[in-house]
């Protein structure tokens, strides 16, 4: 108890660095929101005045609304897929008995080790070939293969924590492995199977490199519809979507840590 | 008629030269056990002999490497577990966490395609079954431990298996609930008439619940018989040496004997006494004799036996336990129980021991 006072001035200290380079770090991005309300054409810090014209501008403008659309459309694809074949990937992985576990395991880790831009290039090569370029289709499986590790990690952890016995005993109770997958895993793991099905979603939805290669003049998503934005007219649109897309990520983290604190509370209270 | 013997024996397993192994060890090696329908029978044995392995074969969450398992005469050695109908028990409760006690004990019955109705109808009489009537609602763990190993035993059961497979079921339970259970259990067992194959490694639980007990060693199956045989008549060393308390002593066969014969065995340090051949011993054959401390005796006088002294008299209100050493330096215990009026000793005292023939069983040792 005589240690509190230095060690509460040091955990403040601590707190008070830890805030100064969150701030840093955030500071570009907030900047952004003044100068999506600036009056003028042009990109301008600080901002002459205060207007909605540029987003009213995004919502007119049908390339913009198209590009957004096309990549809230992937991206809910490939949380979706992501978020199945990951989940079923992370049990085969946990619970089989697969031979050449090791090279699916190297597989589903390539995405992150890999460049992103050498797998650009090569998705481009192929998808060029089979015309999957600017495609719902095409865009759905390269985000899929880019989100599959962050869900396989994230259910494989979920999976971890879960007592395997309790399978054993859905088992023995009749369950066959599908009702048992059903009623008794996936309901236990549920939380983390949301974590990942969200992390697939911003994945996708915010992803630049390999959508700028796959992208096709009239379809693209809104990541490269902002770079050409930027070469073309820097208008104060772009600050607009910008901020529009940082609050929609806040939102979906949000939701997120909402989802499982209903669950962590729900867990609480059936050991309360 | 041929029906009702079917009906009779569907509760019946046998194991038929199972063997399991993982990597060099066999975990199982070759044993066979053929339980009867309504029998409640434990695996008894150290940890590590095997008892999991078996029950988890018969669950049919192991496969064997050789052998084959019977349920009420069909071979279910390859069913896949949730096809076996059998009701199983774990030491660690597995309970769902996400539903309510009720819902628990409603879930095989889910499994099977019974309507809402029936599920809680029959879930309700489970609970009551095992004397938790109050608590469907709750959640698992807003239980006690003995509450929730009730909870599990009323889900195994709900379905009305013809066999009840449990695997330690109360070693997580402090020492007076574990009793209150194993009457509980055993109550139970009578009254539905379940098989029970019960895993255990506390002989006193096991020689109080079962009907038959099969003590395991090393994967091996070492004596399979009814508490009191194995108490009174162990078929094998390890078996003497792990029900109850026993005095092992080496010596060698003074003549040839068949087993269950009287034959003399000269004691190390000591002369000829009277024992029982286990197994079949020729003269002068190294034997281990295996003598209960409560059937040693004191001998008044100048009798003859063998000679030792008192190191220590340990008095425990029912019973005196004496510390010998018998010349040759062999240490031996002895209880003498209160007030039977047998003699009686105290440290640094010399006495004459006996017993009688078929209290000393004597082992043959390999060479
Ligand atoms: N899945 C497994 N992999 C490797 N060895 C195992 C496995 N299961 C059991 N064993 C080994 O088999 C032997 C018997 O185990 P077990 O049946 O669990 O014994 P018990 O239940 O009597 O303690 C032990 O030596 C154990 O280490
Ligand atoms: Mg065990």
């Amino acid at each position: 108890m005589s240690g509190g006072a230095p060690n509460r001035a040091g955990r403040m200290a601590v707190n008070a660095a830890a805030y100064a380079v969150t701030v840093f770090l955030l500071l570009p991005t907030l900047i952004i929101i003044p100068m999506s309300v600036g009056p003028e054409r042009f990109l301008r810090f600080p901002p002459a005045g205060f207007s909605l014209r540029w987003y009213a501008e995004y919502f007119r403008d049908p390339d913009w609304v198209a590009a957004t659309l096309f990549s809230l459309e992937v991206a809910l694809l490939t949380a979706l897929c992501a978020t199945v074949a990951g989940t079923m990937l992370a049990l085969a992985l946990v619970r089989g008995r697969l031979p050449g576990r090791g090279l699916v395991e190297l597989l589903v880790v390539g995405p992150v080790i890999v460049p992103h831009v050498a797998l650009a290039v090569a998705m481009f090569l192929v998808f060029e070939r089979l015309r999957l370029t600017g495609t719902l289709l095409g865009f759905t499986m390269a985000h899929t293969v880019l989100a599959l590790p962050f869900v396989v990690f994230t259910v494989l952890a979920a999976l971890y924590r879960f007592d395997a016995e309790l399978e054993r005993a859905a088992l023995s109770c009749g369950a066959g492995r599908l009702a048992t997958f059903r009623h008794v895993t996936l309901p236990l793991i549920a939380p983390g199977v949301v974590s990942a099905a969200l992390f697939a979603f911003i994945i996708s939805f915010d992803e630049p490199v390999v959508s700028f290669f796959i992208s096709a003049l009239d379809r693209k998503s809104l990541p490269r519809k902002m770079f050409e934005d930027i070469d073309y007219n820097i208008s104060p649109t772009l600050a607009a979507v910008a901020t529009m897309l940082t609050a929609l990520t806040v939102l979906a983290l949000l939701l997120g840590f909402v989802l499982k604190r209903a669950a962590e509370r729900r867990a609480a209270a059936r050991s309360g | 008629m041929r029906k009702l013997d079917a009906d009779r024996n569907a509760g019946s397993i046998s194991i038929e030269g199972l063997t399991r192994r993982f990597g060099a060890v066999h975990a199982v090696d070759g044993v066979s056990l053929d339980i009867r329908a309504g029998e409640f029978l434990a695996l008894l044995g150290p940890s590590g002999s095997g008892k999991t392995t078996i029950l988890m074969s018969i669950a049919g969450f192991e496969y064997p490497d050789e052998g084959r398992i019977l349920l009420g005469g069909e071979d279910i050695t390859w069913l896949p577990p949730n096809r076996r109908n059998l009701g199983m028990v774990f030491q660690r409760y597995t309970l769902f966490p996400h539903m309510s006690v009720l819902e628990n004990i409603a879930f095989p019955l889910k499994m099977r395609g019974l309507g809402r109705a029936e599920r809680e109808e029959r879930a309700r009489a489970a609970l009551r079954t095992v004397r938790l009537d109050q608590l469907g609602e709750r959640r698992p763990a807003q239980l006690s431990g003995g509450q929730q190993q009730r909870v599990a035993i009323a889900r195994a059961i709900v379905y009305r298996p013809r066999v009840l497979l449990m695997d330690e079921p109360l070693s997580a339970l402090d020492k007076n609930l574990r009793e209150e259970m194993q009457i509980e259990i055993k109550h139970l067992q009578r009254e539905i008439g379940i098989t029970v194959v019960f895993v255990t490694h506390d002989q006193t639980e096991a020689l109080t619940m079962a009907d038959r007990v099969a003590v395991l060693d090393h994967g091996r199956l070492q004596q399979l018989g009814a508490p009191r045989e194995l108490y009174e008549a162990p078929q094998t060393e390890f078996v003497a040496g792990f029900i109850g308390e026993t005095n092992f002593w080496s010596g060698s066969a003074a003549a040839a004997a068949a087993p269950g014969e009287a034959v003399g065995v000269r004691l190390e340090g000591s002369g000829v006494m009277p024992a029982l051949a286990v197994s079949r011993v020729a003269a002068g054959d190294r034997v281990r004799l295996a003598l209960r401390p409560e059937r040693l005796r004191i001998l008044p006088g100048a009798a003859e036996g063998v000679p030792a002294l008192v190191t220590e008299a340990i008095y425990a209100g029912n019973a005196t336990t004496l510390m010998l050493e018998a010349a040759g330096g062999q240490v031996l215990r002895l209880r003498i129980p209160a007030g039977a009026g047998l003699p009686e000793a105290v440290a640094g005292e010399a006495v004459t021991l006996g017993w009688q023939a078929a209290d000393a069983r004597a082992f043959g040792v390999a060479p």
